[in-house]
């Protein structure tokens, strides 16, 4: 079939399919009512249950703590993923990151071709500042907006600006593949760990079994605060992985046929 | 009309329109630019949807992770070809 | 009009849609995923939304027993977020994979019943 005729065909069938959408979201209660109990139930419990105030959290890391390791793992296995399907890109010792500046790499060229004075500097200053930042947002994610995810991507993006503004070279001095690996590895185990610490006092699998605290505090809501702290090394470790595998340096490609 | 506020109902159109701009723009460069712009309005409006948290998430990975990967993506596709 | 964010949800999956199977160049259709993906938290928000006075479900500096949001579908669509942004770079690295072997990005020639 020709493209002409399959994009027509695929018009077609796109407005049968908005048309069946819209028909089936008419039944949806009206957008500013919500009705359901579940979201007033959790709201209600929340703060007096898990001594936490940013529910969102509670609900992410307690209430609904199982399909937040079923998707950690999901990031785990796409960083894999991404490693594997790039294994034979980069130098010709496999996929070690090699500590030597290579100054003869032309993704660096693409990357900071002509990086300037000030966006070095500009780079060296904020990298600390967006640490900073990223780490209290990890921390804080059951006290007000924040939590591990959020945190990770923030914490990874000083590394994005290490690698935009002084190149690959600087980013594998900074990021050593082992040790990243070693993180993401750790933040995903620890999960796991503490949720089957709470098997051997006789709970079920992710029960909050640490003691609450004080709510407000930064050191309260039980389990909640670890595995925050695990999802942000976890989230921040994948995605410097995947900066450090994107960004690997091009030498002598040649197609595979 | 009563459940929105004027600004609610303009970000929705505004997202409506920056989604169908980046499906429009082919050549992949300029389309990641737009979709860190349909990103910043998809943030917008999920804080005027009370959802701080979701809004955090979506302007780190939409607008940081998301065209960084691609542009390398596409970096690398031009030096081997 | 008290439907159109679920009408907006929708158009933004089909034009998605449309962008994914009119695609000439794979990245373009990557981040044509992304949209299509981007209409399901439009879709999940909007659903849990709840008029004035309601507010967020973070009670940092209001007492617990505030009206609020629902928070299920925040987990929810942060789940999807962080899942989009990772399931997109395992394509990115499909698509370098594709280049390398077939030495062309473009959907159109690359399909297997070709060569």
């Amino acid at each position: 079939m020709r493209p002409r005729h399959r994009h027509l065909l695929f018009l077609v069938a796109g407005a049968g399919v908005l048309g069946y959408l819209v028909w089936g979201m008419l039944d949806l209660s009206p957008f500013g009512r919500y009705p359901g109990p579940y979201g007033d139930i959790v709201n209600a419990v929340a703060f007096s249950e898990r001594h936490v105030l940013n529910v969102v959290t509670a609900v992410i890391f307690d209430y609904r703590g199982f399909d937040t390791l079923g998707e950690e793992f999901i990031l785990f296995a796409c960083v894999t993923g991404v490693s594997l399907l790039l294994r034979h890109e980069g130098d010709e010792q496999g996929d070690r990151c090699s500590p030597k500046p290579r100054r003869e790499s032309s993704l660096e060229q693409a990357i900071a071709p002509h990086a300037s004075e000030a966006s070095r500097s500009c780079a060296a200053l904020y990298c600390g500042l967006i640490l900073v930042f990223g780490v209290y947002i990890v921390l804080t994610g059951h006290l007000s907006v924040g939590g591990g995810f959020q945190g990770g991507v923030i914490l990874a993006s000083a590394w994005l600006l290490v690698l935009v503004a002084f190149g690959s070279p600087a980013l594998h001095r900074f990021a050593r593949k082992y040790a990243v690996e070693w993180f993401e590895s750790a933040g995903a185990g620890a999960y796991v760990l503490i949720g089957l610490a709470s098997l051997l006092f006789g709970q079920n699998f992710l029960t909050n079994i640490l003691p609450l605290g004080e709510p407000g505090q930064l050191l309260s809501s039980g389990t909640i605060l670890l595995i925050n702290c695990g999802v942000g090394i976890e989230v921040s470790s994948g995605f410097i992985l995947l900066l450090c595998e994107f960004g690997k340096p091009l030498q002598h490609q040649k197609p595979v046929r | 009309m009563n459940s929105f506020n004027t600004l609610q109902l303009v970000v929705f159109g505004l997202v409506g329109l920056a989604g169908t701009a980046v499906v429009l723009t082919r050549n992949p460069k300029r389309q990641i630019f737009v979709a860190g712009v349909y990103g910043l309005f998809q943030t917008v409006l999920f804080y005027l949807l009370h959802s701080p948290d979701v809004a955090l998430s979506e302007l780190a990975v939409t607008t940081v992770g998301l065209p960084i990967l691609v542009l390398l993506t596409l970096a690398r596709l031009e030096k081997v070809k | 009009m008290s439907y159109l964010p679920y009408c907006v949800a929708a158009w933004l999956f089909v034009i998605g849609l449309y962008g994914v199977v009119t695609s000439r160049h794979l990245v373009h259709l990557i981040v044509c995923l992304s949209v299509v993906q981007s209409s399901t938290y439009l879709l999940l928000l909007s659903i849990g939304f709840r008029d004035l006075p309601a507010q967020a479900p973070i009670f940092s500096d209001v007492p617990p027993g505030t009206p609020a949001v629902d928070p299920v579908v925040h987990a929810l669509t942060l789940t999807d977020i962080v899942v989009s942004a990772t399931v997109s770079a395992l394509l990115l690295a499909l698509v370098m994979d594709v280049q390398r072997r077939r030495g062309s990005v473009d959907p159109e020639t690359l399909s297997p019943f070709r060569e």
